[in-house]
């Protein structure tokens, strides 16, 4: 998303970049960005807690405004809990949490369109 | 007290190496990044919603799995809960019961009605990030969410990965 954010500036539109994943973006190094300490998946909050989910936004909006050197990561403060212990299990996704050589156990790559429900797919193919 | 962020980076390269596989390359990019100062204060800004959790609607194609570099416009006039969402590498389950966590949409009205923003555009822009292939991504998947964007009118970009 970094990659889409630099373009985007590039193209004279102000973007921020949401994230959860402070090292990747770091690297991407957008040109703003706010982090919220979050598990991946849930980069916009907690589910089923707006009150959670328009306190990041707004944190979010705040620090966009804030920023004015390019390349500014702004920690929102937005914390999953106290509990910190889904921290241990995380894993970028890449090899959906694959932790050691038990094997590899990634989503297959299909090029088939992949539907949340089977009348998607019908409503796709009738479209 | 925080114990700071996650480093996936780290834990990404010793996954690899436990599974004997080749050091995953992310995007590196140290120069200083492009700019463009806001127009506008927030609260008056015409937001566009960009998000990579590979979200759709009924009605679309939805993302297929391997490298799918094509994004999809999502009316942002209907509610998160008739968004669809797909991916291979995140827990779609608790995305699928409240789609706001990657994509907020309902969200992104209230703080409009609040006037936290000036109001969000009529649709999002929505891709499946994922896309192992760098290349790929800055000549195919990029191009299509400038134009989809920079085709709005908005006055800011909010973007939301999973």
């Amino acid at each position: 998303m970094g990659l889409v954010a630099r373009a985007l500036e590039a193209a004279g539109v102000p973007t921020l970049c949401l994230t959860a994943a402070y090292s990747i973006t770091a690297a991407a190094n957008p040109p703003r960005a706010a982090f919220v300490d979050l598990p991946l998946g849930y980069t916009a909050g907690r589910p089923h807690e707006p009150d959670f989910q328009r306190d990041l936004l707004r944190r979010a909006f705040t620090a966009f405004e804030a920023i004015d050197v390019p390349g500014t990561i702004v920690d929102t403060g937005v914390r999953w809990s106290d509990d910190e212990s889904w921290k241990d299990s995380a894993s970028s996704g890449l090899n959906n949490g694959v932790v050691s050589a038990e094997g590899d156990t990634r989503s297959e790559r299909s090029p088939e369109p992949q539907y949340q429900y089977d009348d998607d797919r019908l409503a796709a193919e009738g479209a | 007290m925080s114990s700071g962020p996650v480093d996936y980076i780290a834990r990404t390269r010793e996954q690899y190496d436990s599974l004997g596989y080749e050091p995953y390359r992310w995007a590196e990019r140290p120069d200083t990044p492009p700019w463009t100062s806001l127009a506008k204060p927030v609260a008056d800004s015409t937001v566009a919603l960009v998000a990579s959790g590979g979200a759709y609607r009924r009605g679309h194609v939805a993302f297929h799995w391997n490298d799918d570099t094509g994004i999809r416009m999502v009316r942002t006039d209907e509610p998160a809960v008739d968004v669809r969402l797909t991916h291979f590498a995140y827990d779609l389950v608790p995305a699928r019961e409240d789609p706001n966590i990657v994509f907020p949409v309902d969200r992104l009205h209230e703080l409009a009605d609040e006037g936290v923003i000036g109001g969000l555009a009529p649709e999002a822009v929505a891709f499946m990030g994922g896309i192992y292939s760098v290349r790929r991504a800055e000549a195919e998947l990029i191009p299509q969410v400038i134009e989809a964007v920079t085709a709005m009118d908005v006055d800011l970009a909010l973007l939301v990965p999973a």
